[in-house]
């Protein structure tokens, strides 16, 4: 399959937007693991973003900020791929349900969907194109990027990749540790255009990764491994860097994806 | 598009295990709702459960998988020689060729809920026994079933609230068309916990009564669990088979919770199906409604299906008698699809006493008797989200 990338966004620990995070996914400038930058949901209607999680806000900024100008948010089709979604209000769900009271606020509930982001994010851009939320575990990302390229390829629209995770709160934390907020967007189309940044060959191969992509710097490599979206980290470099590579992801946790990444030329 | 048969299919639900249950308690007007005795929860309300889940573990190399919604999936896969079909199918593909991929809204988060009641007094920890990736986090349920029937294609889990298990279908076809895999196990599983029991009830959604879709006065729903699956394939030419037609997926753009009081997206969805399928709004024959008893859902559904439909295709909701199983309600409604047309019936609504006046489409009080050779189904979800599939006969 082949496609080809649009825009990018990057939103972690010390990670601020691609342009400023392209040198440090390149190494030429250290990646130092700093506080994640203030999610404001600015693109949200003022009822909807005092309602939003943090969790939303960090999947509609990483949506919005891959978007090239010129290209309109209302079409394109969405995939938001996260592996635990609402984290922060389904701790506060289940803690509530564990008292005598069991008082869920009905905004609790209806924003503890798997698809609260993408819900929000319809409204945000008043988009009706196709969206859909995924989760795969820790291979949430590469799930991601599989099911945007085949509907790219197969449906001519250009799809809009979101992948986010944030990590869950105590107690569940103790089973489910990630390490940093990461978020993370790739707009993707079928056919090479004057947004194309660079294009990607990608293929499902249901054996294990025989030589899986990892980061060299030791920390940016603790945040890829720490975080279902930030898995994605090897590709985002790829892209920042501009040249052929060839990097290979995990993906339906018993598999592989080999994507091939060229500069469009 | 590239239409896919449906070559083989199950179903559980409150009605009770496997195609000839369901169809008896649909055709026989039985409903599977009861009065809610879900442990530990004190509401008024009916619900569509299924029985004997607490007697079903799942032991041996998947037991760690076990939880209410994986052993509803189990239950589900033993259901109409489903297993052994997959297994058929593996042997003609190989394993690596057969994607995974279903719709859950909850997964296996009952086992999370039950857990919070029993956290450390002192460190707030939950059991050692809690098992956050194989019961609680959403892909559980696809990574169970794919190494249940040993399947190494792509899996995922679809989680759109209550359109989940119809977006499967789409992904799904999409995977084949690209040569992805060859065919794909699709479906889903959703199971009763506290979240959506209270959760509904917060949003006052929850009837104090069996669920009356699209009767004038229907006061929400009856939430069910149910567990469903489908093996899609290309179809061998020659066979007379039931198929996914086409697929339409929309958002409403609109509301967290309500639907657009018009059915903006829904009709985009509907219309995109119908284009997909090559099929005119008057070859439907039966229209299986998303129809789950809300004020909301109901009015705007309608007014959706009329502005493509008019007034003169027969429509009903199935909810009557399973009760609106939320991430399953997507394939419930699907094998009930397939069942219409393999039987050459329309499901008349249950429950339902006097039709909403406003309302302008054809809701079936009684079961309508004919030949159905297409059929489109609704399901619509939380944030907006629709997708609407039209299933037929190829020959």
């Amino acid at each position: 399959m082949r496609v080809f990338v649009e825009g990018v966004s990057v939103i972690g620990p010390g990670l601020d937007g691609w342009e400023n995070s392209r040198a440090i996914l390149t190494g030429r400038e250290s990646y130092v693991e700093d506080e994640l930058p203030q999610l404001t949901g600015a693109k949200l209607p003022p009822a909807e973003r005092r309602r939003a999680t943090s969790v939303t806000k960090l999947a509609l900024e990483s949506a919005e900020q891959a978007i090239p100008a010129g290209r309109d948010p209302k079409q394109m089709a969405t995939v938001f791929a996260s592996s635990g979604g609402e984290v922060e209000i389904i701790h506060r769900i289940f803690s509530e349900l564990a008292t005598p009271e069991r008082q869920i606020s009905p905004t609790q509930f209806h924003n503890s969907v798997h698809n609260a982001a993408s819900g929000y994010w319809s409204i945000a851009t008043a988009s009706q194109c196709a969206s859909t939320s995924l989760s795969c575990f820790d291979d949430s990302f590469s799930a991601g990027l599989l099911e945007a390229a085949v509907q790219t390829v197969a449906e001519a629209i250009p799809v809009l990749l979101v992948a986010y995770d944030f990590p869950p709160l105590p107690p569940i934390a103790e089973s489910r540790p990630l390490r940093a907020p990461f978020g993370t967007a790739l707009l993707l189309n079928a056919e090479k255009s004057v947004h194309s940044l660079m294009e990607l060959r990608i293929a499902f191969d249901a054996g294990q990764p025989q030589a899986l992509s990892r980061m060299s710097d030791p920390s940016l490599e603790a945040l890829r491994a720490g975080n279902p979206a930030a898995r994605g980290l090897p590709l985002l470099a790829a892209l920042a860097a501009g040249k052929p590579a060839s990097i290979v992801l995990s993906c339906s946790l018993t598999g592989s994806l080999p994507v091939q990444a060229l500069p469009c030329a | 598009m590239q239409a896919l048969i449906l070559s083989h299919y199950t179903l559980v639900s409150a009605l009770g295990r496997g195609l000839d249950a369901t169809l008896a308690a649909l055709r026989g007007r039985r409903s599977g709702l009861s009065r809610c005795d879900f442990p530990d929860v004190d509401l008024n309300t009916w619900i569509g459960r299924v029985d004997g889940l607490e007697e079903a573990p799942i032991i041996g190399d998947l037991g760690r998988f076990d939880c209410r919604n994986n052993r509803l999936a189990q239950l589900t896969l033993r259901q109409d020689g489903f297993e052994h079909a997959v297994a058929a199918a593996r042997e003609r593909y190989g394993a690596h060729r057969i994607g995974v991929i279903l719709g859950t809204s909850t997964s296996g988060i009952l086992e999370t809920e039950l857990a919070y009641r029993r956290r450390d007094p002192k460190t707030g920890a939950l059991p050692s026994a809690f098992n956050y990736q194989h019961a609680h986090n959403n892909f559980s349920i696809a990574d169970f079933t794919r190494r249940y029937l040993e399947l190494g294609g792509p899996a995922l889990a679809i989680s759109t609230a209550c359109s989940s298990s119809a977006k499967v279908f789409a992904s799904a076809q999409r995977l084949i068309a690209s040569n992805v895999c060859d065919a794909a196990v699709v479906g889903g599983v959703d199971s009763l916990c506290l979240t959506t029991l209270y959760g509904f009830s917060a949003l006052e959604l929850v009837s104090d009564r069996p669920c009356r879709p699209a009767d004038a006065r229907r006061n929400g729903i009856s939430i069910g669990e149910a567990g469903g699956f489908a093996l899609l394939e290309k179809a061998p030419t020659g066979t007379d088979e039931i198929a996914l037609l086409g697929y339409g997926e929309s958002t409403d753009a609109y509301h967290m919770s309500s639907p657009h009081p018009e059915g903006r997206g829904a009709a985009r969805a509907m219309r995109e199906a119908l284009q997909r399928s090559g099929l005119a709004p008057d070859e439907i024959d039966y229209i299986n409604l998303h129809g789950t008893a809300t004020k909301a859902n109901d009015i705007a559904e309608d007014r959706a299906v009329c502005s493509i439909f008019g007034e003169a295709t027969p429509s009903s909701s199935i909810k009557g008698w399973t009760g609106h199983t939320l991430g399953a309600a997507g394939i419930v409604n699907a094998v009930v699809s397939c069942l219409s047309i393999r039987e050459g019936f329309a499901p008349g609504s249950l429950n339902t006493e006097a039709l909403d006046p406003e309302f302008a489409g054809w809701i079936l009080l009684e079961e309508l008797e004919k030949p159905v050779d297409y059929v489109l189904s609704n399901s619509f979800g939380f944030g907006g989200n629709n997708a609407s599939l039209v299933f037929g006969r190829v020959n």
